[in-house]
């Protein structure tokens, strides 16, 4: 056996430590362990590199490797679990440019030589990659607030996506045609603009659809680099995040009961839309007080709490942990009932319950919570409102209609927690606010929850 | 690098539809962490970088890999360091190993 021929058996290793670590996921019991096994598997494979035949510049690599470790460990040590949609996005983004460079720094070295199937390979890797760095910081930007988070439509920008597309489109032909590096660079330039002008028009809460997107693009461009220097272990490993990242964003799409071009490109093509229900001006809602809505809670039997982007906002996580755990000493059984698309990105709000030391027993999903919706004395909103909106089930004329919601009109009493009487996301009126079981307390999440949990100590 | 084009191609074919068949069960509760460990995952483009400012000769190539190298290097350690930070915190109730979850290092505490 040739050295190349073992390293290539090592590198089949590793990938299967790849599909190991995916698999873990699927119960958070062996999670963790999964993603250790997948992080070894990475540990052999560069280690192995070093032994790659006519491998020089190592003191170089060594240098490249230590100086992004220490760039990446303190980022990722230090962030919040509120800012971790952003801290994807931007070691998604890295990891796409780095796709592109890689197919670059090749290409720079045998197009005068390479084929067609390679030379299509680095155009793609270079498109998807430039897009994918780009457009995730575009992303991060708009994630961490470093610019608006509302949905940016350049002057023609309609007319500035044509001559890009259509530039792009000469620049692969003219690549492919000629092998031609210029070409290359090129293109590379024009995904790089073309990044930014892909996720300016997106609107904040759909952000995370398209870093799932983008997820899903570097997967292929790596997958695509792999094509280029002809690794198995690139190929697999990119196709695998090209697969989770295409089945998150659909899942996405259907959860916000939106196809995924609305969600994209809406504010490109949006028409001024009217989606207020009629005689919506004449109605009042019933607002509580920290006291009453203590009480109702208090002597509950069963409560169902629906957590959303609100709550990660004014970062009241533990604040609502310890009230669920006051309940529960009453002997009120709580649970959480959480929407596929609440927080930030999908299973956002796991993770940040999961940091307040919720039990992960206690996170239910939408259809176990609806189940027995009827059976709930209580179902406590906070900081959600279209995820619970019922026009999404019952007014086929609503543009939300399909998504699917948690059904907390089924429940005995509902208790909003909103900061205002402003509408969701989706800028539609929710009925339920309305509703004679209702009940509003405004105010910041964590004010309120704060004052919650003090009055139900006293009750 | 013996592969051929067809090989690889089929390797690709493949790994779509065992990628498909692993990521379906992953259960909702952890999509943040699978998002998150893809990423990682996809980080194996530093192996590619190595290699290509290993091998490659010019000033060009060598600028070009020693940036893939620093950034893919950003994207596996940060999508491993992150991902593990996220699951640590997703320990049942009631295992005989469980202890007292420590808040993450600078994490949201009080």
């Amino acid at each position: 056996m040739t050295r190349l021929e073992t390293l290539e058996l090592i590198y089949l290793a590793c990938a299967v430590s790849f599909i190991v670590a995916l698999k873990g996921l699927s119960s958070p019991k062996w999670a963790r362990q999964g993603n250790l096994i997948g992080a070894a598997g990475m540990l052999v494979a560069i280690a192995t590199t070093f032994a790659w035949p006519g491998l020089h510049k190592i003191w170089l690599i060594v240098v490249g490797i230590v100086v992004g470790t220490a760039v990446a460990v303190p980022a990722a040590r230090m962030v919040k679990m509120t800012a971790i949609p952003q801290m994807v996005a931007a070691f998604n983004g890295v990891g796409g440019g780095a796709a592109a460079l890689v197919s670059l720094a090749d290409f720079n070295m045998s197009h005068s030589s390479a084929g067609i199937g390679t030379s299509a390979a680095v155009l793609f890797s270079v498109l998807i990659g430039g897009v994918s760095f780009t457009g995730s910081a575009v992303t991060f930007a708009k994630l961490q607030e470093l610019m608006t988070g509302r949905p940016v439509v350049l002057p023609r920008q309609r007319l500035l996506n044509t001559v890009l597309a259509v530039a792009s489109l000469v620049f692969v032909i003219w690549g492919l045609a000629a092998g031609s590096m210029v070409a290359a660079v090129l293109l590379c330039l024009a995904a790089l603009v073309f990044g930014v002008l892909f996720v300016l028009p997106v609107g904040g809460a759909d952000v995370p659809v398209v870093i799932s997107l983008l997820n899903a693009f570097t997967g292929l461009a790596v997958a695509a680099s792999g094509a280029v220097l002809r690794m198995p272990l690139l190929i697999i490993a990119g196709t695998l995040v090209g697969a989770s990242g295409t089945l998150l964003t659909q899942l996405m799409a259907t959860a916000m009961g939106r196809p995924l071009t609305n969600i994209l490109f809406g504010a490109i093509t949006a028409k001024p839309t009217t989606a207020m229900v009629e005689g919506s001006t004449d109605r009042s809602v019933r607002t509580g007080t920290v006291d009453d809505v203590a009480i109702l809670l208090a002597y509950a039997r069963r409560v169902v709490v629906v957590p959303g982007y609100g709550l990660a906002v004014a970062q009241a996580q533990h604040t609502v942990h310890e009230l669920a755990k006051l309940l529960e000493e009453r002997g009120v059984e709580v649970s959480y009932g959480i929407h596929p698309v609440a927080g930030r990105m999908p299973g956002h709000m796991n993770v940040l319950l999961a940091e307040a030391n919720v039990p992960y027993e206690q996170l239910q999903e939408m259809d176990e919570v609806n189940g027995r919706m009827g059976q709930t004395d209580v179902v406590l909103v906070v900081g959600a409102n279209d995820v619970v909106n019922p026009a999404a089930r019952d007014q086929p004329g609503s543009p939300i209609y399909g998504m699917p919601i948690i059904d907390a009109d089924r429940a005995q009493q509902i208790v909003f927690m909103k900061r205002s009487m402003r509408p969701g996301f989706a800028g539609i009126d929710n009925a339920l606010l309305y509703d004679a079981k209702t009940t509003m307390l405004f105010g910041d999440a964590k004010d309120t929850l704060g004052a919650l949990v003090t009055a139900v100590k006293a009750a | 690098m013996t592969e051929t084009t067809l090989g690889l191609l089929s390797i690709f074919v493949l790994s779509v539809f065992v990628g498909f068949e692993v990521i379906s069960k992953v259960s909702p509760i952890l999509h943040t962490p699978l998002m998150s460990g893809a990423n990682a995952i996809h980080g194996v483009i530093l192996v590619g970088s190595m290699i290509v400012l290993g091998t490659g000769r010019g000033a060009a190539t060598t600028v070009l890999g020693f940036l893939a190298v620093v950034l893919a290097t950003m994207n596996v350690v940060g999508g491993f360091v992150v991902t593990d930070r996220m699951l640590e915190m997703f320990k049942g109730r009631g295992g005989p190993r469980r202890q007292p979850v420590e808040p993450p290092a600078g994490g949201d505490q009080r």
